[in-house]
């Protein structure tokens, strides 16, 4: 595995042109060039806010500002996730060519993929700052837990990443199956919801390895917070696993991709 | 030995064809339904094949290795294995320094990019980092020709303007192992001769390049060895000559089982020069050539067509006893025929296959071909192309200047010019 990773960071420079080519291609293509990573992200905050309008009128109470916040900076994390996981998702059986002809460390492609998706991120978390600045909500020191949270979101994406993309290139209806997932994952993650809404029964939602890293961020960010450690040990073993285990089960698989694509 | 740039030792490739599960829709009905059937049996599937079974060769830096057979014969697979794209099931190989694979060129092209920036891409995808691209950059553009388009989308590109942008960034790779398949058929002939003499170029560098190639004169140019390769077995390996001729040899032996008891049929061809068999001949050197038919049956007003086919199968000449008015002859059952054509072999560089022809022209009927006969390999000092050669001389070249209507008129002797060039 260390020569495997070492071979990785020989070809870095072919990861950043992969990852370039990605993003290059996506702006290219589109009318509204940059502003598409913003939009999705727009998309899912909006319908977020509405969702929480939906709950205040209902319990006959005033929308805070903070409940928009906390929606927010849950919003654009998982827009990451679901993007970086679809994306990655294709990532080999697009590049079927080179996955063919050329050799190089595969894993480039779902890596390549959450780093693209990863620059929309970096690209919508932009914009956030201006609507945390309205809302005047955000500073506190709790905010230096977010790198944290994010080097979990990135590993878990990145694991993720490469049990699906290897998994779809043997078989083309996993890919079918990772849309459907991620359709209705959003209704298993505290994304518009809060876990503590469930009161007690919110444990069992934060089982889901994603729900205490979007709940420390809108915690941290949000609510001033200090992230619940035992939920957070949880999804940092859980994300650190997903990206060992699947750089382990993609390197396994890899020497029958060129015959099996 | 420290030059062995490349080396594949018992190596074989087992596949798997038929059935091949590629969703899981289809899976698993297909799991559940082999857990209630019987086990099948141990050792070798029926749909299992050998794609490669023993192929053993090395590469020197700075030599040539050739790889022919026809389709299916397992090059391509071989190539994968060299490029370590595909694993073996068996045996090792062992590749000293960087690997550059000429297989498909424009696989790792982006068509929604500019020229430019398909140079970085494939370029660092070849893997040369983006330094010593930027350097070479200027290189690469002019090598390819399309300094006009460089920085337009590819998909506005012809499809062989992507061969040559391909090209191009793989000629500069710089590698240690050079795998090239059937890369030289791209671009318009220009282009073709630049790609050639620039994989010539990385050989003398010191590349050790393994070559696939259906263009035995290509073969014959640059390999100095070769393996030929059916159905995944080694037929034959030794030097590039010899192997070409056993690849001529089956092919024609099969042609000859096609033929099945003819009325007459064609038992040998021999070519020989004047010192007896010989298959390499220098331009304008006599060639005689034996034949002999068995007859099995009464045959009659037959003859004996000869004729020469370059490297890629196109005729370039022929003749026939008849034509040179020996008229047709007869043959009773049992009859042996002998005959021998004398040839002046006025042909440029390169291998040539004679081939033997036994034909009645009023009832138009064949009784037996082989296609070819034989394979001779023609070389000339002079640099000629083509399938003739003409003995060309310069002996006059003139010089008109704009500014002075004076003839500056130098008559040149042959020699003295030909080495000019060579400079």
């Amino acid at each position: 595995m260390k020569e495997q990773l070492r071979e990785l960071y020989r070809y870095r420079e072919l990861l950043w042109m992969i990852t370039y080519r990605d993003i290059k291609v996506r702006y290219k293509q589109s009318v509204i060039g940059l502003l598409w990573a913003i939009l999705m992200p727009t998309i899912i905050v909006l319908s977020g806010v509405v969702v929480r309008f939906g709950f205040a009128l209902a319990s006959g109470k005033q929308l805070a500002t903070a409940e928009i916040a906390a929606v927010a900076v849950k919003a654009v994390p998982w827009a990451f996730l679901v993007s970086s996981i679809r994306f990655s998702c294709n990532s080999l059986t697009s590049n079927n060519p080179l996955v063919t002809k050329i050799y190089f460390p595969k894993e480039i492609f779902p890596l390549a993929a959450v780093l693209a998706s990863l620059f929309d991120f970096l690209v919508a978390s932009a914009g956030l700052v201006p609507l945390l600045l309205v809302i005047n909500r955000g500073w506190s020191f709790q905010i230096f837990w977010v790198p944290l949270l994010f080097v979990m979101m990135v590993s878990l994406a990145s694991g993720i990443g490469m049990i699906v993309s290897a998994a779809s290139l043997f078989f083309r209806d996993v890919k079918y199956l990772v849309d459907v997932g991620l359709t209705f994952a959003i209704f298993f993650t505290p994304v518009f919801y809060d876990a503590q809404m469930f009161g007690e029964k919110g444990q069992w939602l934060l089982l889901n390895p994603v729900a205490p890293i979007l709940e420390g961020i809108s915690g941290c960010i949000a609510r001033q917070q200090f992230p619940d450690l035992s939920w957070l040990v949880y999804s940092f073993a859980f994300s650190m696993l997903a990206l060992v285990g699947g750089y382990l089960f993609f390197k396994h698989l890899e020497p029958a991709f060129a015959e099996s694509i | 030995m420290s030059d062995i740039a490349l080396r594949m030792e018992h190596v074989y490739k087992l596949f798997r064809k038929g059935e091949v599960f590629n969703s899981l829709r289809d899976l698993i009905p297909a799991l559940s339904g082999k857990m209630f059937r019987q086990r099948e049996l141990n050792g070798t599937d029926r749909r299992e094949f050998w794609a490669l079974q023993d192929l053993s060769f090395e590469v020197r830096r700075g030599e040539a290795f050739g790889i022919i057979g026809q389709n299916g014969a397992g090059k391509s697979t071989a190539l994968k294995i060299l490029s370590r794209v595909m694993k073996p099931t068996k045996g090792q190989i062992a590749v000293k320094g960087r690997v550059s694979a000429l297989i498909e060129v424009t696989a790792g092209f982006h068509q929604d990019l500019t020229g430019r920036e398909n140079i970085f891409l494939y370029g660092t995808i070849m893997g040369m980092n983006r330094r010593e691209i930027a350097t070479k950059l200027d290189e690469i553009i002019a090598f390819s020709g399309l300094e006009e388009f460089i920085d337009t989308p590819l998909k506005r590109y012809s499809s062989g303007m992507n061969a040559r942008l391909g090209f191009s960034v793989a000629a500069h790779v710089k590698p240690d192992v050079l795998i090239v398949d059937e890369v030289l058929s791209v671009g318009d002939y220009a282009f073709q001769r630049k790609c050639v003499e620039r994989m010539k170029q990385e050989i003398r560098n010191g590349a050790a390049v393994v070559f696939v190639s259906h263009n035995l004169r290509d073969i014959a140019e640059f390999c100095r060895s070769c393996v030929l390769l059916e159905k995944g077995r080694t037929i034959a390996t030794g030097s590039a000559e010899d192997v070409i001729s056993s690849y001529l040899k089956r092919f024609r032996l099969r042609n000859a089982e096609d033929a099945n008891r003819a009325a007459v049929v064609i038992s040998k061809v021999t070519v020989r020069d004047q010192n007896g068999e010989c298959l390499r001949f220098r331009s304008g050197e006599k060639a005689w050539i034996d034949v002999e038919l068995h007859a099995h049956a009464r045959c009659s007003k037959l003859s004996v067509t000869l004729y020469i086919m370059g490297s890629e199968y196109q005729p370039i000449f022929d003749t026939s006893t008849e034509r040179l008015g020996h008229g047709n002859f007869s043959l009773e059952a049992g009859d042996v025929y002998h005959c021998t054509f004398e040839l002046d072999l006025n042909l440029a560089n390169g291998i040539f296959h004679p081939s033997i022809l036994v034909y009645r022209y009023d009832t138009q009927t064949e009784y037996d071909r082989w296609q070819p006969a034989s394979t001779i390999h023609v070389s000339s000092e002079m640099d000629v192309r083509g399938a003739a050669h003409c003995f060309p001389k310069v002996i006059r070249r003139e010089v008109r200047t704009a500014s002075d209507s004076s003839l500056a008129v130098e008559a040149v002797s042959a020699p003295e010019f030909v080495a000019r060039i060579d400079r």
